[in-house]
């Protein structure tokens, strides 16, 4: 069972260390991972895809609690979330190719990137699921090279946001 | 006020009542050293090796229940720290080390002593600070000891590059500090400890299963006051020894890969079990899906992550224990219930009777369990001893042997399992606690790998006396060969002989004797215990003497194997053996 984990962090050099340190160290499989800033400026966003076949969800978010530099940790689930992920494809297209491949990508909104003589480049930005199925509609064609920036997600807009993590401060 | 960033580091620990620091100075913390050199009211213990400055940190701690504090240099001297720091992680000791590290700009150049050593110690530590800019030195320190010693206690490292110590900053101690993603449970959920008494109320085998985290907690005094109004049997953990009065009729002894049969039938045995800052540790459960198969599980810890970890708990508790369990024993008063569990005590006592631990005591070669009962009758009644242990079979039998009524009386190493660390977690006890007698169980093993600290227990005044079981073998591996590698022996024999430990002893100024038989141990180890130097005892112990009982790796607690003599008889006569059933008595 696969799930989406939203976290924030504090900006602070090491954090991203820290947190996939303790995955390696705990055994936790992490299948992507994204990160970026947010709308605060010393605050960044970890949104990490994890395998949950080897240990429950719910160590694994407790253990990243323990972290100092997190801040805040939740699970993105289907229905009540937005996600996204950007990926970039080089596909074979001879000349010949061209119009056909061309064609398939506008089924899944993917737009040519680049073209050269013998390759296309596509961009997809779309629910990952979506670049799965495309990633294998044009595995067929001759896949050259593949990147893909690992899923990012918000709640719904219709969800409120969740609260600003709580100051702590010593007495 | 105008300093320089080493000065302020000293400000900071005296802001924070250090009184005793350890360690060994190098190029990157010179100007530390400097600073001391210009005066501060901590006391500096100087070690002979940084692995023995951080395991005198944890003594220091562990004694104390305060935070202990490390200083080392870079490169090699805070590699040397790492076994500490992990030592300390495993057993949630608080604990701050402090690392030189090379200046600011030479980082990242592979420079003379350079290491990353908050890299490498990441995943062995709470938080850990590279200190870039000196105006962050005094925020830094407050955080590192406020994680320290809140929530789960454990180590934490701040790393302070040689220009950061030199670099002048305007010093003010901050009241407060924001740490937003700090946030240790502050009381336990109420509802959730009104179930846990009614779990405890209707139980009719009920077991108090006590970890280490109960002495981290302060919360001896919470757990002994639940423990007699609900007249519940307590169970302690290798860590958890000394945090229940051993001499007190309701505690039911040690569980574990080497505890008494009687007390893991008790905690195997039971309907309830109530863990009280303990983790399900492997050793303690052995083979955890055969584990107190019966029991309904009430979990309280103070880390949400150790909840359901390892055994599922039915009723959860997460908060500090000394309000977790007066809030527990509160909710048990006004229930008003007759306590039920008498028949329970008489027959955990029954097992105790029917039990005991057993060794052969016959022949010619002493037996190391001799040595601990030995120290054990020299030392009975006395309020002010301090044991410390090694790792391996001496480690097992002084669980067994020695009988600890007093909070933080026994300080060992259980979860890393680290050999050497008895020694310098004496010299760290002892300068925690003066008026203490700090005694070090040690093998000859463990003695081999910090004996250097002799020389930090000799000359900056802090008396230890070291008892060495020595069999000559690397012991506890030895038994494992011997049971369950047919007997082939592989690169154990230290040789009982080589080094000379008494004459060693010598050398480093201490007292050393050397004990071959029987007649001369009372003698010896009361020589020692009253010499108030640093002693050390050089017991020569019959070393084919295995520990048992014993859980083999793998199996289920409840098939634990007993002592047996050489015809393979199991329960030979008592004429026999020696036999010890623990005293019974008030606290």
């Amino acid at each position: 069972m696969k799930h989406t984990l939203s976290v924030l962090v504090e900006n602070k050099p090491g954090a991203l260390t820290r947190i996939t340190s303790m995955f390696a160290r705990r055994g936790f499989n992490i299948e992507s991972l994204a990160v970026g800033p947010t709308e605060r400026h010393d605050v960044s966003r970890i949104t990490l895809r994890v395998d949950c076949e080897t240990m429950p969800l719910e160590q694994i978010e407790k253990q990243m609690h323990k972290l100092v530099n997190v801040l805040r940790v939740a699970e993105l689930t289907p229905g009540e979330s937005i996600e996204r992920e950007l990926a970039l494809m080089k596909v074979s297209a001879p000349p010949g190719k061209r119009a056909e491949l061309m064609a398939l990508g506008e089924v899944f909104n993917a737009r040519v990137a680049d073209l050269g003589p013998d390759a296309i480049v596509f961009e997809l930005c779309c629910a990952p699921e979506d670049v799965d199925s495309f990633e294998e509609l044009v595995r067929s064609h001759g896949l050259q090279e593949l990147v893909r920036t690992g899923r990012i997600g918000l709640g719904r807009a219709n969800k409120p946001k969740p609260n600003r993590p709580r100051q702590h401060v010593l007495a | 006020m105008k300093m320089n960033g080493a000065d302020a580091i000293l400000r900071c620990l005296e802001a924070e009542g250090v009184d005793v620091m350890f360690g060994l100075p190098g190029g990157a913390i010179l100007p530390l050293y400097d600073a001391m050199a210009r005066g501060t009211t901590v006391r500096h213990v100087l070690a002979r090796h940084e692995q023995g400055a951080g395991h005198m940190a944890e003594g220091y701690a562990r004694a104390s229940g305060r935070v202990g504090v490390a200083v080392a240099t870079s490169g090699p001297g805070a590699t040397n720290l790492v076994t500490p720091i992990a030592d300390a992680w495993m057993d949630s000791t608080p604990l701050v080390c402090i690392t030189g590290q090379v200046r600011s700009f030479l980082i990242g150049t592979d420079a003379f002593q350079e290491c990353d050593i908050t890299g490498i110690t990441i995943p062995i530590v709470k938080h850990s600070w590279l200190v870039q800019d000196v105006n962050e030195l005094p925020h830094v320190l407050k955080a590192a000891f406020h994680v320290a010693a809140t929530g789960r206690c454990g180590p934490v490292l701040v790393d302070v590059p040689r220009d950061v110590q030199e670099a002048e900053l305007d010093f003010s101690y901050p009241d407060s500090i924001s740490l937003p993603g700090w946030k240790p449970p502050r009381r336990g959920h109420a509802r959730q400890i009104a179930a846990a008494a009614t779990a405890v109320a209707a139980a009719e085998r009920p077991i108090l299963y006590v970890g280490g985290g109960t002495l981290n907690a302060h919360a001896t005094d919470e757990l002994l006051e639940l423990a007699e109004s609900a007249r519940l049997p307590v169970v302690t953990t290798l860590m958890a020894k000394s945090a229940f009065p051993e001499s007190h009729e309701l505690h039911a002894g040690w569980p574990g890969m080497h505890g008494p049969k009687w007390s893991n039938w008790a905690l195997n045995k039971a309907d309830l079990i109530v863990a009280v800052g303990a983790r399900f540790d492997d050793r303690v459960t052995g083979k955890v899906s055969a584990f107190a198969p019966g029991a309904t599980i009430v979990h309280l810890d103070i880390d949400a992550a150790e909840i359901s970890k390892i055994r599922h708990a039915d009723i959860p508790v997460v908060g500090p224990l000394k309000p977790v369990l007066t809030q527990l024993k509160k909710e048990l008063d006004e229930k008003k219930v007759e306590s039920r569990t008498e028949p329970w005590l008489r027959q955990i006592d029954e097992w105790r009777e029917q039990f005991p631990l057993r060794y052969r005591a016959d022949g010619e070669l002493l037996k190391p369990q001799k040595v601990l009962e030995t120290l054990q009758e020299l030392t009975a009644g006395r309020s002010d001893v301090i044991w410390t242990t090694g790792v391996g079979q001496h480690q097992m039998w002084a669980m067994q042997y020695l009988q600890c009524d007093r909070p933080r009386s026994f300080i060992s190493s259980g979860g890393l399992g680290t050999m050497g660390y008895g020694i310098p977690a004496a010299v760290g006890a002892k300068a925690a606690r003066p008026d203490a007698t700090v005694v070090c169980v040690d093998g000859d093993g463990c003695f081999q790998m910090t004996a250097q600290e002799l020389a930090t227990a000799v000359l900056e005044e802090l008396p230890i006396i070291v008892v060495i079981v020595n069999n000559g073998y690397l012991g506890m591996v030895r038994q494992w060969q011997d049971m369950f590698f047919n007997e082939r022996f592989s690169q154990i024999r230290l040789t009982q002989s080589l080094p000379d430990y008494a004459a060693l002893a010598r050398a480093y100024g201490a007292l050393g004797f050397l004990v071959e038989s029987e007649d001369e141990l009372e003698d010896a180890l009361a020589q020692a215990l009253a010499s108030g130097r640093t002693a050390v005892v050089d017991a020569r112990v019959d070393p084919r003497e295995h520990c048992f009982p014993m859980i083999p790796a793998g199996a289920a607690a409840l098939d634990l194997v007993e002592f047996e003599d050489e015809n393979g008889d199991p329960r030979p006569g008592r004429d026999e053996v020696a036999t010890r059933s623990l005293p019974l008595g008030t606290p």
